[in-house]
């Protein structure tokens, strides 16, 4: 039996990655894929916590989390694509101007 | 059989503390790929059959060739022949064949890989799915919609 705070550590590890990514990167391809890291992660604790009780109900809290994902993708490649149409750049730092 | 947790957990950090340390995106989505398919292992020793199959068809199917149409789309082709470099494909070589020896030792011993905990199987997920979590599929459902009619919107060419 794998212990439950094991399974804690490791997705706490690949949060606190995704995290140092998400602060540490500046291309906006890579903010995006550190958000994937951070949600896989808390999936995997939602996977963790319904082993350890013998439910379902985390593995469903997961796929809801698949599903965000899923939906957070697409907008957010859409945004890459129409700040690279905008700016001709991936530097998150230049849709730092709302305006226009 | 807590091995196979460890060490596929082991590979996910190594594959992940990559993908955010790479300079070129298509290296990053290289280890991104390895570092799904190392925790649909972890879902697997988990007791999450159905999870684990959804983060591969799902996580390193879908969402990853996302990631590669809209950088091939977007990244400008001198560094191209950079990239074609054989030196990139070593370490998610090696972190991929770590997972195949795992799947082999683990097919080998002829023994389903989940460690004493109970087995959440597809059913159980989908009567919970369905049953008490009704309203929830129908609020994913509404974002996914919600998702499709802004991706549409902000790749409009106008």
């Amino acid at each position: 039996m794998i212990s439950t705070t094991h399974g804690l550590i490791l997705a706490a590890v690949l949060f606190a990655l995704g995290l140092t990514g998400l602060l540490a990167r500046r291309d906006v391809i890579f903010v995006l894929m550190s958000i994937e890291i951070m949600m896989n992660a808390a999936g995997l604790a939602f996977v963790v916590a319904g082993a350890r009780w013998g439910r379902p109900d985390g593995q469903v809290m997961f796929l809801f989390i698949l599903a965000t994902a899923a939906a957070e993708v697409s907008v957010g490649l859409a945004l890459i694509l129409a700040l690279f149409r905008r700016a001709r750049t991936l530097d998150v730092d230049a849709a730092n101007r709302m305006r226009g | 059989m807590s091995a196979t947790f460890y060490v596929a957990g082991a590979v996910a950090i190594a594959s992940t503390a990559m993908v955010i340390s790479r300079r070129d995106a298509v290296h990053a989505l290289l280890y991104l790929v390895v570092s799904f398919l190392s925790l649909a292992t972890v879902f697997l020793t988990l007791g999450a059959p159905f999870i684990a199959a959804l983060e591969v068809i799902l996580y390193a199917g879908a969402i990853v060739v996302l990631f590669v149409f809209v950088v091939t789309m977007l990244n400008p082709g001198s560094q191209e022949t950079q990239w074609r470099r054989p030196r990139a494909w070593i370490g998610p070589s090696i972190l991929t064949l770590v997972l195949a020896g795992e799947l082999v030792v683990v097919m080998a011993r002829g023994e389903a890989p989940q460690t004493g905990g109970a087995v959440t199987t597809p059913r159980e997920a989908g009567l919970a799915l369905f049953g008490p979590y009704l309203l929830g599929v129908e609020a994913a459902s509404m974002l996914l919609l919600a998702g499709l009619v802004g991706a549409f919107h902000l790749g409009r060419k106008t």
